[in-house]
């Protein structure tokens, strides 16, 4: 029995010292600024292509063009999420960022407890009462959110004008309200400029494991191919790593999410919904650092640059200049607010 | 539906459970607990990934992958065998240890904490439809082959005697614990054959890639009552069914949710004797022997 214990608490101490492995990464201001600013990551971490290292962009800057003082927890699994927000407002930063909604809740508690620390969370869930109503957040939290749906419509709209099929398809990760806001869009933009067109949705599952399944995601994904889809936007994580090796596979083309995420196929990467995750970070920095930071929602869309596609000289082989004059068209229409593009399907 | 794209899907799907539930039927018809065969698979994709980076050659990987499981397999084999920890406690504890591990390697060989750079890997003819890659094939012949090693050969006897009764087996000269130790070793090469096959048809390593397949596969040897052939068919059934999840997922015709759940409702009316009576060997997860 007692060997039981031993072998059991070594192997869980070993798996625990393994969970925090954290990356003190400091930042290197010429000048460091006397304003401290924490930055928790989500799941995933830096190196993720997408999310994390958007954040990372958007806090660099701050530190090379403000001199912020920026210190970075990478938490693992479960638990420590809480513990690392609850780490850097205990040691009295003045902004603390969640970088993810799952750190919705956990902030929003947080902000009770420090309520002279500003809070931001990157898209930061907001609640709604019983009537349907946005429930603000606390006074000294800022909801960083993006209009998913304005950069889907325009990436909706290219695919149908790119593809002959009349088939577009849509790969999400989990089948949550974050990842509808996606699709809403996405299919909004394909019927804008397609209306006969057929828009084949599937999502990878209905845990977070959807998020990390490449596996299901190519099936997904050769199976949309299969039925003669000719270009696939996919929402879903590292999921859509297998529809980037289906679109490989099958020689069809797919959109990326979140960053440029060419690299993961080129030649088969048509364009990708990019959100601005640097933009707002740098955003909430620089309102922290001036003082003029007040908590509330703060929405980042087309009109913003807080969501965008790319075009650029490795996608440009790829995309008809007619097109391009279109989707460009849609995007001044949605920025003048003509379009209004639906954020729930 | 396209009968052949439904076949060769449920095919695909199939593969990394098939080589898990080999593995988990030799591990528990000997005797011992099969609940790491996700931790297995995960470092056997995660070796693999490595193995075929600094080679070039997926081969290499293929043989790095196996090495992975086996050596995840002995950390368990020698808490459970020699140190007698109680099996369900290890397993949960070698699967998250398999998840740390993993992400640990990922980011000091490739400083990323969600994947690895793009691999060389098996096949790629796009009309072949995965049926190209080698791992496949053997994924589709393991189940047989067990079934022969297990029942018709003097190891596989050795096996099944020391899951139904330690003791008989020791009193005639059967040394237990080897006869689990090399159980529990062919499991995890087994179960990281089906890591390997997932991460180089994917040509790289992504964080928790194996997304709980490990467990869909314990399932099926309860499903299978422990045998390997019955087993196969219910990795057969589960790929079967998330197959049309997949393709009739557009139409909204079945909730996904409940084609999920297919799997683990299966095993609760198995192990509820609705298809014939599930008795798992005798001495399944018995610490004392």
């Amino acid at each position: 029995m007692r060997k039981l214990i031993l072998v059991t608490s070594l192997l869980l101490a070993v798996h625990i010292a393994l969970l925090f492995t954290r990356r003190n990464a400091k930042a290197e201001g010429k000048e460091t600024s006397s304003v401290r600013i924490g930055i928790v990551l989500d799941v995933g971490g830096r190196g993720d292509k997408s999310f994390n290292d958007g954040a990372y962009a958007g806090a660099d800057s701050a530190t090379r063009m403000l001199g912020s003082n920026i210190r970075f927890i990478e938490p693992g699994e479960g638990a420590d999420r809480e513990a690392g927000l609850r780490l850097l407002a205990a040691e009295g930063m003045n902004l603390v960022i969640g970088v993810g909604f799952i750190f919705t809740d956990d902030l929003a508690n947080l902000a009770k407890e420090y309520p002279n620390t500003a809070f931001a969370g990157i898209d930061y869930a907001l609640a709604t009462d019983a009537n349907g109503n946005v429930i603000p957040p606390p006074p000294n939290v800022a909801a960083l959110k993006f209009r998913e749906e304005e950069g889907s419509y325009l990436v909706g709209a290219l695919a149908a004008l790119v593809g002959h099929s009349k088939k577009v398809g849509f790969v999400g990760g989990m089948d949550i309200p974050l990842i509808h806001k996606f699709e809403a869009g996405y299919r909004a933009g394909v019927k804008k400029v397609c209306p006969d067109c057929q828009v084949i949705v599937q999502y990878a599952g209905v845990t977070p494991d959807a998020f990390k399944n490449p596996g299901k995601g190519k099936e997904l994904a050769l199976s949309q191919y299969n039925q003669g889809v000719e270009v696939i936007f996919h929402a879903a994580g590292s999921t859509g790593q297998g529809v980037f090796e289906a679109a490989r596979a099958t020689n069809k083309l797919a959109i990326g999410v979140d960053s440029d995420q060419n690299d993961e196929a080129p030649g088969h990467v048509l364009t990708s919904m990019v959100k601005g995750v640097n933009t707002a970070t740098y955003d909430a920095i620089s309102r922290v650092q001036n003082h003029t930071f007040k908590g509330g929602i703060y929405s980042f869309g087309l009109k913003e640059g807080g969501v965008g596609y790319i075009y650029d000289d490795r996608n440009r082989a790829l995309i008809p200049d007619s097109a391009r004059a279109r989707v460009e068209e849609l995007k001044q229409e949605i920025i003048a607010g003509r379009i209004k593009v639906p954020s729930t399907r | 539906m396209n009968p052949i794209s439904f076949g060769t899907q449920m095919i695909r799907i199939a593969v990394p459970y098939l080589f898990a539930a080999s593995g988990g039927v030799v591990a528990e018809r000997a005797g011992i607990v099969s609940l790491t065969l996700e931790g297995f698979m995960l470092s056997g994709a995660f070796a693999a990934v490595l193995g075929t980076n600094y080679s070039g050659s997926p081969w290499v990987g293929v043989l790095c992958g196996i090495l992975g499981g086996l050596i995840f397999s002995l950390i368990h084999a020698v808490a459970t065998i020699r140190y007698r920890a109680d099996q369900v406690v290890v397993g949960v504890a070698i699967n998250l240890l398999a998840i740390g591990v993993t992400r640990f390697f990922l980011k000091l060989f490739f400083a990323s904490s969600s994947n690895s750079p793009r691999v060389a890997g098996f096949g790629g003819n796009i009309n072949a439809a995965g049926f190209d890659n080698p791992l496949l094939w053997l994924g589709l012949i393991v189940a047989p082959v067990m079934a022969f090693v297990i029942y018709k050969t003097p190891f596989g006897l050795r096996v099944r005697a020391v899951g139904e009764h330690p003791d008989a087996a020791e009193s005639v000269g059967v040394s237990v614990k080897r006869v689990r130790y090399a159980a529990v070793a062919l499991s995890g090469m087994l179960a990281a054959l089906g890591g390997v096959y997932l991460a180089l048809d994917q040509h790289q390593f992504t964080d928790q890639m194996t997304a709980g397949r490990g467990f869909i596969a314990i399932s099926a040897v309860i499903f299978g009552r422990w045998d390997p052939i019955r087993a196969a068919l219910a990795c057969l059934l589960f790929a079967a069914a998330e197959t049309l999840q997949i393709q009739l997922q557009g139409s909204h015709a079945i909730p996904s949710q409940f084609i999920e759940m297919i799997p683990y409702a299966l095993v609760i009316i198995a192990l509820a004797g609705v298809v014939g009576r599930a008795v798992p060997p005798a001495a399944l997860g018995k610490v004392e022997a």
